[in-house]
């Protein structure tokens, strides 16, 4: 028989030995969750996020004031928000991570919102375009950017080119949408006039009914947004093939020519205009030393938005594990307003939106002196927040 | 009047790429009654040969694409021994599951190989550029496209109707155990077929691929796409195949120039109503397996 006192003993005795054999372990390692595909389709933007970020741990070391900051992978496959939630409650109740990170999809990124506000948790999104999402939880921040970001300076260097009539063509579905509201917004603002705005199905892989209602809209130029992958390379084929840019109709776009497709769409895309936040090109000493950094780490990786993004990503990480430890709300406060170099160029945290506000950059894709392509970035627009966050 | 002119050659060109990726499936659904859902893997197969030898190792497109084509053809060979001799006469279920999972055994060795990313295959000089009309233009590679769709059309109606080996090969469909008595190798016939099959998913990937770019996730993405084809034309017809691809590409394509907001609802819609109609297709003999 055990007498209650013993059993009492026991018990204490049990609890301090298994807070002890836990509390040294927890102390000095900071884990962060990444939610990101790593599977399926959209695989490569987990790779991309995950050389990012080992890119900066190998540049900047694992450790911030004595504290161990270690990343744990999380594969969340295509848009799905209830796998997004659980992988989050996952790391959030059993790994006890202090940070998330990644986020390719808008749907995933809304749906861990109301754990990240329980939780109290600080959660960099790297990609996640919709302007919506740092709305919903004071513990969003952002280190991607947003459609209406770089839409709307698309829009306004259009009109200062003399560009005054434009057909917007999207993809029917959100960002495609937002992309469409932000450029017609802006350029009409100005005094432009949008001829034609066309929605495309998300599934369509003939782009060249749209390009012949283009022609005949008489618009001086065409701007697009599309997925990245098969809809772009099929949508900057059918341009040229249907004979726009021979009737000199431009082309404005914003990710199409992305670092992973560019070599696919070939000389096709040669001369095409884009607005963007980010090109493996930037000419800086800090992209120089995350190209290089990039290089060694696999020689076959490419730098682009993702990895980039994702980099900047851990900096912000590594700022608020400085600034706040374990501490959600000071590490957000932490973040507000601050302020870095980046390899896209000077970059910093508003405090307002707790999106990154950033350069976009006017490209052209241009043929490098080894012959490969690459988006030469020819004007700067500088500091541009989210537009879309008043929306 | 310039629009109509617009929809009808657009749609043409559409309707021949459709019929291009989805021929060969309709030699193997049709002919044999193997429901291979593994036909986009050899398109894939096809492509990523095709992006390897053309944008990795150079060669010249003409040479690339018969090597690509062939290689495929004789890798399904092999295949058709291990994988698919076992499956003849199975259950449909049975067929489906293996083949799907033949796809993504096929898909996770092109991402292993190349990753998630665009295999672009580069056009030589003389498929780039556009050919006038007088009313508006076509790029050269769709007129190449279509030219080879008559041209595999008009081979493969011979093939099957004109010659001994399309009498060995109708004969091992409708009875092959007369067919065997009668001294026809159908094992024989039955793997020259399939391998067909293969050869053409490899060649109409590849000329399919400024439309339909060339990826891992290929198989996947335009599986629906293919079995509308085939199912609307249906089974064993390869005229059938043609009149649905051209047909559904026109309906599409219209749409898209009058409607493009209403997105793919029309494609859907007729291959509902021409199924209700006709459940064994366009062309269909009744499907008995």
């Amino acid at each position: 028989m055990i007498r209650p006192k013993l059993f009492m003993a026991l018990l204490a005795g049990v609890v301090l030995l298994a807070s002890g054999a836990v509390a040294p372990a927890g102390a000095d390692v900071i884990k962060v969750g990444v939610i990101a595909p790593f599977s399926g389709p959209f695989a490569i933007w987990g790779k991309q996020f995950q050389d990012g970020i080992t890119v900066y741990q190998a540049q900047h070391g694992t450790q911030v004031d004595g504290q161990t900051v270690e990343f744990l992978y999380r594969d969340s496959g295509g848009p799905n928000p209830d796998v997004a939630k659980s992988l989050a409650q996952e790391l959030l109740v059993r790994e006890r991570v202090d940070y998330l990170g990644g986020f390719v999809f808008t749907p995933n990124a809304l749906a861990v919102a109301p754990l990240i506000d329980q939780s109290q948790t600080p959660t960099v999104i790297f990609n996640a375009a919709t302007s919506a999402i740092n709305a919903r939880s004071p513990f969003f921040l952002r280190t991607g950017f947003t459609l209406w970001q770089v839409s709307v300076p698309m829009a306004q260097w259009a009109y200062d080119q003399g560009l005054r009539a434009v057909a917007t063509s999207v993809s029917d579905y959100g960002p495609g949408l937002d992309a469409e509201a932000a450029f017609a917004s802006a350029f009409q603002a100005r005094g432009g006039v949008v001829v034609d705005a066309i929605r495309m199905p998300l599934s369509s892989t003939d782009f060249a009914p749209f390009m012949q209602r283009i022609k005949a809209s008489g618009a001086d130029a065409v701007f697009g947004f599309l997925p990245a992958g098969p809809p772009t390379y099929a949508f900057t084929k059918a341009y040229n093939d249907a004979g726009l840019r021979a009737a000199g109709i431009g082309f404005l776009g914003t990710g199409e020519t992305d670092e992973t497709t560019l070599d696919a769409l070939g000389d096709a895309a040669l001369g095409l205009n884009t607005a963007y936040h980010y090109s493996a090109a930037h000419p800086s000493s800090v992209n120089k030393a995350f190209i290089n950094a990039l290089a060694l780490h696999d020689p076959r990786a490419v730098a682009n938005m993702a990895s980039v993004g994702a980099y900047d990503g851990a900096h912000l990480i590594y700022e608020m594990v400085a600034a706040a430890k374990r501490d959600g709300p000071g590490a957000v406060a932490a973040a507000k307003g601050l302020a870095w170099e980046s390899p896209r160029g000077p970059v910093l945290i508003d405090p307002e939106t707790r999106h990154i506000t950033q350069n976009v950059y006017i490209r052209v894709v241009d043929k490098d002196a080894t012959g490969r392509l690459f988006n030469r970035e020819f004007a700067t627009i500088e500091a541009q927040p989210d537009h879309g966050w008043n929306r | 009047m310039g629009m109509v002119f617009n929809i009808a050659l657009d749609g043409l060109s559409y309707g021949m790429v459709l019929f291009m990726i989805s021929v060969g499936l309709s030699v193997t659904l049709g002919l044999m009654r193997v429901i291979n859902l593994a036909h986009g893997g050899f398109a894939l197969l096809g492509g990523a040969l095709m992006h390897g030898l053309t944008f990795q190792l150079g060669w010249p497109f003409a040479l690339a694409l018969p090597v690509s084509v062939l290689s495929v053809t004789l890798i399904a060979l092999p295949m058709e021994y291990v994988f698919f001799r076992p499956l003849y006469g199975k259950g449909d279920l049975t067929q489906v599951l293996a083949t799907i999972g033949l796809t993504f055994l096929m898909i996770a060795f092109v991402n292993w190989l190349y990753g998630s990313a665009l295999l672009g295959i580069p056009l030589p000089p003389y498929l780039r550029g556009t050919v006038d009309l007088g009313l508006r233009t076509l790029p050269v590679q769709r007129v190449a496209v279509i030219v080879t769709g008559m041209v595999v059309l008009g081979a493969l109606y011979g093939l099957i109707e004109r010659t001994r080996f399309g009498i060995w090969l109708r004969a091992s469909v409708d009875n092959r155990a007369a067919a065997e008595a009668l001294g026809i190798n159908t094992r024989w016939v039955f793997a020259a077929t399939f391998a067909l099959g293969a050869g053409l998913a490899a060649l109409g990937g590849v000329l399919g691929a400024e439309l339909m770019p060339i990826e891992a996730y290929y198989p996947l993405r335009y599986l629906v796409v293919i079995l509308a084809v085939v199912a609307v034309g249906g089974m064993g017809s390869v005229w059938g195949a043609w009149f649905a691809a051209l047909g559904l590409g026109l309906i599409d394509t219209a749409a898209r120039y009058a409607l493009p907001d209403f997105g793919t609802i029309f494609f859907f819609a007729a291959l509902i109503v021409v199924l209700a109609l006709r459940p064994q297709g366009l062309s269909g003999r009744a499907y008995d397996v």
